[in-house]
């Protein structure tokens, strides 16, 4: 097996997650949920280790991972952008909010800024469609957003 | 401090608004002023969901409830009511059965169109505190079941409610119970499992019941557990709902603290207890094969049935899979019984539905009707019409498997055969509506980018088919489609819906399939003409200032985010079609009306 | 605290009925002005939360004594954030749009007055009870 790339303290708190579940292969979602909460992102390092410690395949490992659209294998930016594309946002113009998200910052969803302050993704429903279209950055929701307040709201992050 | 004697509450929903009840407010404010009354105050609300007698006046404290007032009639009221404390008759509304006036709209529940079952309890109670739901009857069906049925009677009491699957497919429940009592008598262990992985997108109703009223889906689990025979429950819930698992775990902390989940229930020795699994966001896993894998930490794909969960589920161990808003209807059906429950709905669907009410509607909301109702009342009562004043074309019932209705559709009745019989399926709630500026083209692509993206890649329909159809979408979109690919993308469609593996394949093509039947005329002309009739699809449409409107401010140039408006100050201005990014910013800022689309 | 029957669930039910929305305030719970906020996902993302906190903090400041609670979706998206407020002796009344400054303005006027203010939302659904 490859030396695996990663620094201790991850290492020390991959394998408590892995023993928390009590290396049960069955809590592999589980475990690779509360590691990507702990270490932002699922690099392929970390899918190394996850699988040796729950002795299954890395393949396995590899292919949960990349069925759910909750793990992520990049590291996101310092400001997570999401859209929501559900479709009540959808039918009230979220794809023009998308748009004018990836002009101004230059990035495709699933991508982040080179200066790392942006990641841009879409995601479905976050079940505020009362307020349709909405953005989230970090935690805060934008309700009712037009494609002309999108510069105004990303400058914000930018002071 | 100010005591009124009477409010006076005048509906301000879009529905009375347009039959003048501004104008009905400012003539109760005069009127008033005038007589030198000063203890009664008047005031506009939200829409009282009775739009069609409108506009609406309601008197407080003594809920008078007067219907279709005019102007004409402030005056009487005035002196009638508020002076003299005389009803007028003459504007009550009046009962079409019994044929008589009533005024107390405390005892005119008939006229409301909604009726909570399933979410009795949210927005009532402190989800967080236990005491609430047990002050509710909370757990007080997990009681009677416990002490006074066996599992086969209440099995039987199950099917005689007519209960039927709230996810989507209908699948009577108490059938459901009963297979999986019944087929592997003797399993070392069986499962409940609880389907909250919600991901229909545009709906939140197992969200919201979750949210606020978690404790009635324990009880329902912990019913089901004795009913075919399990001591362990599930719930597979979406990592993306953090406070629905924050409230769902309080809860069964609390229900274990009261001994209400635990061994030995109630002193009757049943013993049950419920965990929580968590979804990654996959939509296939709404599927129950594709759900209990991803409960075993595998990738969430679906296999073959048979076996069907019933006899190899979980583990391998015998299951039983009900999604929320099924099991928010059990504790209800057991404490009022299987009659009374059977007597709401339809024939065959029996009860009542919740709907995600959203899109360009006015009231956008949660919203809980008996089956049968029509959905022109949910469009245009409940939800109080199109937002803007804009022209209905269609709603889009079951998600990415369902499909649009029209105009033609609007007095459906929402059951599951109804529905079904007009191409559309009731699925788990998501009730979208659309006006004249959503092309029916580009909702179609929308469901399909969503399919295409969720198929796990397992079969080759859906992996390889929907795919296809989305290409031949996306080439109509941008106006290079031919006639020869709407014939492809109607045989594609009938090819997966026959041949994929699982549900969500099977149904994907259902959004390209109702879009085509009642909406052929939009994609001829995105194929024939190269034009979007809604003005949506950006490559079919450019943005023009009309020279003889457009007065020269500049406004909208310097709005422009790629300023591609040019031209000399009060002179027409012209847009460069080769920069224009077709944002719509100019529309909104030309004040002269000097900027359309073509 | 366990529940023991259902005799016993049934005692603990009518007990909880009387007392459970009185909290610690040991009155009868009609004397009291009670507020519900409804606090699903939806409403804490248009702001519940922090009506819910403006009551706490300015009921207690102010001397006013009231239930304040949580409470799940009331089915009012459009309106969110939504409240609801019983004043002792009469019917609640649903307000929508209730932001921090709405909040204040009904705490003014119809809590300590009896004076309504617009954003009612006229309930349009019947609950099983």
């Amino acid at each position: 097996m490859a030396t695996i790339k990663i620094n201790s303290q991850y290492l020390k708190e991959i394998k408590e997650v892995c023993a928390s579940f009590n290396y049960e292969k069955g809590q592999l979602i589980n475990v690779l949920k509360k590691t990507q909460e702990k270490i932002g992102y699922l690099p392929a390092e970390v899918q190394m280790v996850i699988a040796e410690e729950l002795k299954v395949p890395v393949a396995k490992v590899y292919g949960v991972v990349s069925f759910y659209s909750f793990f992520t294998m990049v590291p996101k930016g310092k400001h997570p952008i999401s859209i929501c594309l559900g479709t009540a946002c959808y039918v009230r113009g979220a794809e023009g909010i998308l748009h004018e998200v990836e002009r101004i910052l230059g990035i495709k969803p699933g991508e982040v800024t080179p200066d790392g302050l942006f990641s841009l993704d879409c995601l479905r429903c976050v079940g505020a469609c009362g307020l349709a279209p909405v953005i989230l950055i970090g935690e805060k929701v934008y309700p009712r957003v037009t494609p002309n307040q999108v510069k105004a709201i990303l400058d914000e992050y930018r002071k | 401090m100010t005591h009124y004697r009477f409010h006076i509450l005048c509906c301000g929903g879009t529905g009375c608004k347009a039959s003048n009840s501004a104008g009905i407010v400012r003539k109760f404010e005069a009127v008033l002023k005038e007589k030198n009354i000063n203890d009664v105050q008047v005031i506009t609300t939200g829409c009282f969901g009775f739009c069609e007698k409108g506009p609406i006046v309601k008197i407080l404290p003594d809920n008078t409830f007067y219907v279709q007032v005019k102007e004409e009639d402030v005056e009487n009221i005035i002196n009638e009511h508020i002076i003299k404390g005389r009803k007028v008759e003459r504007l009550l509304y009046t009962d079409p059965k019994a044929n008589a006036h009533i005024s107390d709209s405390k005892h005119m529940g008939f006229y409301k169109k909604q009726m909570r079952v399933a979410l009795r309890n949210c927005g009532f109670i402190n989800p967080e505190d236990i005491r609430e739901y047990i002050a509710r009857d909370g757990y007080a069906a997990l009681g009677k079941v416990l002490s006074e049925m066996t599992p086969e009677q209440a099995i039987e009491e199950m099917k005689k409610s007519g209960l039927r699957g709230r996810g989507g497919a209908g699948f009577p429940t108490g059938k459901k119970w009963e297979l999986a009592r019944t087929l592997v008598p003797n399993a070392e262990q069986k499962y409940v499992i609880c389907n909250a992985d919600e991901g229909d997108p545009g709906a939140f109703m197992d969200r919201s019941i979750l949210e606020g009223d978690p404790h009635s889906i324990i009880e329902a689990m912990a019913i089901c557990g004795y009913c075919i025979g399990a001591t362990k429950g599930l719930v597979y819930i979406r990592a993306e709902y953090p406070l629905a698992i924050r409230r769902l775990q309080i809860a069964i902390d609390q229900a274990r603290e009261y001994g209400l989940l635990g061994k030995d229930i109630m002193g009757t020795g049943f013993e049950f207890d419920i965990e929580l699994r968590y979804g990654a966001g996959a939509f296939v896993c709404g599927e129950e094969t594709a759900l209990i894998h991803s409960m075993e930490g595998q990738r969430g794909e679906p296999t073959i049935k048979p076996p069907f969960p019933a006899v190899k589920g979980y583990n391998g161990m015998p299951s039983n899979v009900n999604n929320v808003e099924t099991f928010a209807n059990v504790p209800v059906i057991y404490l009022k019984g299987a009659d009374w429950f059977s007597k709401i709905g339809t024939e065959k669907s029996k009860g009542t539905k919740v709907f995600a009410l959203a899109g360009k509607i006015n009231n956008v909301g949660l919203i809980e009707v008996p089956m049968g109702t029509t959905l022109r009342e949910i469009i245009y009562e409940i939800g109080g019409g199109i937002k803007g004043g804009k022209k209905f074309k269609a709603v889009q019932t079951g998600g990415p498997s369902g499909g649009c209705l029209t105009e033609k559709h609007l007095d459906t009745p929402v059951d599951y055969e109804s529905l079904a019989a007009a191409k559309s399926i009731m699925g788990s709630g998501g009730m979208i509506v659309m006006d004249e500026d959503n092309c029916m083209v580009s909702i179609a692509k929308f469901y399909l980018d969503f399919t295409v993206d969720e198929s796990c890649g397992k079969c080759t329909p859906c992996r390889v088919g929907n795919k296809r159809m989305n290409e031949i979408l996306d080439k109509i979109i941008k106006g290079n489609g031919t006639m020869e690919d709407l014939d492809t993308l109607k045989n594609l469609a009938n090819v997966i819906k026959d041949t994929a593996l699982c549900g969500l394949g099977q149904t994907a093509p259902n959004p390209v399939i109702s879009t085509l039947d009642n909406f052929y005329d939009e994609y001829l002309a995105h194929v024939k003409d190269k034009k979007c009739p809604a003005g949506q699809c950006k490559d079919l449409l450019s943005y023009v200032i009309n020279p003889e409107k457009c007065i020269g401010c500049t406004a909208c140039a310097r709005k422009c985010p790629v300023n591609a408006i040019t031209g000399v100050v009060k002179q027409p201005q012209t847009i460069d079609q080769e920069k224009c990014i077709k944002c719509g910013t100019c529309i909104d800022t030309c004040k002269f009306g000097a900027i359309s689309k073509q | 605290m366990a529940v023991k029957s259902l005799a016993d669930l049934k005692k603990m039910s009518s007990e909880f009925k009387n007392t459970v929305s009185l909290r610690e305030n040991g009155d009868n719970v009609d004397s009291l002005i009670q507020i519900k906020v409804a606090m699903a996902t939806c409403g804490i993302a248009s702001g519940a939360k922090e009506v819910m906190d403006f009551y706490l903090e300015e009921l207690d400041k102010q001397g006013i004594k009231a239930v304040v609670t949580q409470t799940g979706c009331m089915g009012y998206c459009y309106a969110e954030p939504t409240i609801e407020v019983k004043l002792p002796g009469k019917d609640p009344i649903v307000f929508g749009h209730v932001n921090v400054e709405k909040a204040s303005e009904i705490l003014e006027k119809y809590i300590k007055n009896g004076e309504l203010v617009e954003g009612i939302i006229p309930v349009n659904y019947e609950t099983v009870k």
